[in-house]
């Protein structure tokens, strides 16, 4: 077990390396550089600098050296110092912008995660038992609904109904009122009433999926003869379906779990921009729009960094929990 | 479930079915099952419908999908009736009049009864070109008033005819999705069937950059890519740059797809006769393998076209896709972003009705594909 965790681990090193190269392109890619973007700025602002000025700075900050060079400079300031560069367009450290949004968007994605699975496991199982009925019809039409229906839709959608016939004041995590007050016991039920729509959306948009393949799972297991014994042996039906081959049928829900680990840090982006949600997503697509590449390209490196980390812990459990794959 | 599922339909009498069953060439018996999928049979004709609509899209649309109608914004979609005073006639709309609401001073628009304008088909209106080939200026329907127009899912803040542009972004969101699908399926086939004919190191090496490009989460790196696309650059350069960055990530999974199917007909007798009859490596995959497994390929396209067109809906919503004045559904979606404009104009989400169709329609069109493809399969 040791050997195959440490033998993983090593395989996630070049992969690692990889990614960093790919967001330092990223950032790169763009035409101009940080300079320009700044001249740009000041002009904007009245002021003027020449180009004898930008030719210093571009010397001073190292922009002139080669690529290589300034990658290296780059990823060893996040490594060794947890310096992930500056945001032009903030003006701050891209760690504290990032830092100062990640706890709303890691209760948003945690709470969202929580709910999918609370729908698809029950529902999946329950389509699966009585496969062919009135509900595993709805909820197969409400699968393939879910499939279609693009998560931003859907918030589009549901902000629209809620605001023209609820009456609610909707988008955004907060009223005017609160957005600056400090916490207290009115500001959470605020809270609990703007939180609704983005959790049931997310909640929505990952259940579909998942009750489909927990569907196709269970059906895979009931056939089972190992299933038939438990059922001769007297064990009522639910004792059955959820003793031994739920347990097997979990198997996909493992291996995707180390993925949630991004999707915790971004929460869904595009969600996130229409219902004007101050979580992590919409910094990246404001970056990704002011060309604020150094936001930006970290941004993309912690998610593949998570990606890579959330695979590593999937295969790990995988592994744990099901010996076949270990010697594989 | 086998037998019916083999059983032709239309067949006079029960040995002739059998006859014809046991002569049958794969390609009817894969057709025969695909029929019985009646979603995808419906999914299968809708598609078409749409795509000959996107095709003629300037004779379909009523109206030039950039004409600019000051007096006409956010007016509802308009009413196709055929009761008028009590009488059934044939379809016709009402002209609509201008109004202000007295108290909040907003333009609301009203049927003006007095005035039943009787839908005419093949009706001249705004010149065009037609596919590059004659100026014309004949439209499908419409009605036959200077003033008065047809506009059959309302106006947006320009005054521009809803249903225009969406027919007209039709053909680059479809076309995005196929081009896109086309990019993906040459890359995925070539790097798929390399893989899985070889194996060994090759195989691992295309296994482990597939999986790299499957760990980078699929949103930000578009994101990231659409974004570093400069914003001046001609909108059809972008087009097929926003195509090639969907498809450089969408490959993975038809080469995945490619592989596996190669592994499993690797070990044929067939594919061995070729190579003892001394076949070249090329000959034996082009020749003897691929058209195996086309069925298969051609299900897992279909399945990947929805992904392409829910990439670049999303792109060009949040702006980082394709810009106006290009006409795409995702270009028409971002006049439906704020609560605002969706509460004046709900109609201005029926670009995100035809997305889900045209999502759903190729999804099971996909699975009914993928279900048809092995005829001889159960």
């Amino acid at each position: 077990m040791i050997g195959f965790i440490l033998r993983r681990a090593f395989w996630a090193i070049p992969t690692l390396i990889f990614v960093s190269l790919i967001s330092f392109i990223i950032i790169q890619l763009p035409p101009g550089d940080y300079v320009t973007a700044y001249a740009a700025q000041l002009r904007h602002g009245g002021e003027y600098i020449t180009a004898v000025q930008e030719e210093a700075m571009r010397q001073q900050m190292g922009l002139n050296d080669p690529v290589l060079v300034q990658y290296w400079r780059w990823i060893s300031d996040i490594v060794l110092h947890g310096d992930f560069g500056h945001s032009l367009e903030w003006n701050a450290p891209v760690s504290t912008l990032i830092w100062d949004r990640l706890g709303l968007t890691l209760a948003i994605s945690s709470l969202s995660m929580l709910f999918t699975w609370a729908i698809a496991i029950p529902v999946g199982v329950y389509s699966a038992t009585r496969q062919y009925s009135v509900f595993d019809y709805i909820f197969t039409v409400f699968g393939f609904l879910g499939k279609g229906i693009p998560d931003f839709l859907l918030a589009l959608v549901l902000m629209w109904i809620s605001f023209v016939y609820l009456n609610l004041n909707v988008g955004g995590l907060f009223s005017p009122e609160f957005q600056t007050a400090p916490w207290s016991a009115a500001k959470v039920v605020d809270l609990l009433v703007h939180l609704w729509i983005p959790i049931l959306v997310l909640a929505t948009g990952g259940a579909a999926g998942l009750i489909r393949v927990m569907r196709a799972n269970m059906l895979d297991e009931l056939g089972k003869p190992y299933v038939e014994t438990a059922y001769a042996q007297g064990l009522s039906e639910g004792q059955v379906v959820w003793n031994y081959p739920v347990r097997v049928a979990l198997n996909p829900f493992i291996s995707t779990v180390g993925w949630a680990l991004p999707a915790l840090f971004s929460g869904d982006i595009i969600t996130a921009v229409v219902l004007n949600l101050p979580t992590t997503g919409p910094l990246l697509l404001k970056a990704l729009q002011m060309q604020d590449m150094y936001l930006a390209g970290s941004f993309i490196l912690i998610l593949s960094v998570f990606t890579i980390v959330g695979t590593l812990v999937s295969d790990v459990l995988l592994a744990w929990s099901d010996p076949r794959i270990r010697y594989a | 479930m086998t037998d019916q599922a083999l059983d032709p339909v239309a067949t006079p009498a029960p040995a002739a079915a059998k006859e014809n069953l046991y002569t049958a060439r794969p390609w009817t018996l894969v057709w025969w099952r695909f029929r019985k999928h009646v979603l995808a049979m419906i999914s299968l004709w809708f598609l078409v419908i749409l795509a000959f609509m996107a095709i003629f899209a300037d004779v379909v649309a009523p109206y030039n999908p950039f004409g600019i109608e000051r007096l006409l914004t956010f007016s509802q979609p308009t009413a196709v009736r055929i009761v008028h005073n009590g009488q059934l006639t044939w379809p016709f709309v009402y002209a609509l009049k201008r109004e202000r609401d007295p108290v909040t001073a907003r333009v609301l628009y009203e049927d003006d009864f007095e005035k039943p304008l009787p839908i005419q088909f093949f009706v001249s209106g705004d010149e065009y070109n037609l596919l590059g080939l004659f100026e014309t200026d004949i439209h499908l329907f419409g009605v036959d008033d200077r003033r008065a127009k047809i506009n059959l899912l309302g106006t947006d803040g320009l005054g521009r005819d809803v249903f225009s542009r969406l027919i007209h972004g039709a053909r680059v969101t479809l076309s995005a999705g196929l081009v896109g699908v086309a990019f993906a399926f040459v890359l995925g086939l070539t790097l798929g069937s390399i893989s899985g004919y070889f194996g060994g190191w090759v195989d691992a090496s295309i296994q482990r950059l597939m999986e790299f490009i499957r760990s980078v989460p699929t949103i930000p790196l578009w994101m990231g890519l659409a974004a570093a696309l400069p914003i001046a650059w001609d909108p059809v350069f972008v087009y097929v740059l926003i195509t090639l960055i969907l498809a450089l990530i969408g490959w993975t999974h038809l080469a995945r797809v490619v592989r596996g199917q190669f592994f499993a007909i690797r070990d044929e007798d067939y594919v061995m006769a070729a190579r003892l009859a001394g076949a070249s490596e090329y000959r034996i995959i082009t020749k003897h393998m691929l058209p195996a497994m086309t069925s298969y390929i051609i299900a897992a396209l279909t399945l990947a076209v929805p992904e392409m067109i829910l990439g670049e809906t999303a792109l060009s919503f949040l702006g980082l896709g394709l810009r106006p004045p290009v006409v795409s559904w995702g270009v028409l979606l971002q006049d439906a972003q704020n609560l605002r404009s969706i509460s004046l104009a709900p109609w201005l989400l029926s670009p995100g009705v035809a997305v889900v169709l045209t999502v759903l329609a190729f999804n099971f069109l996909g699975d009914g594909l993928r279900d048809a493809a092995d005829p001889y399969g159960q």
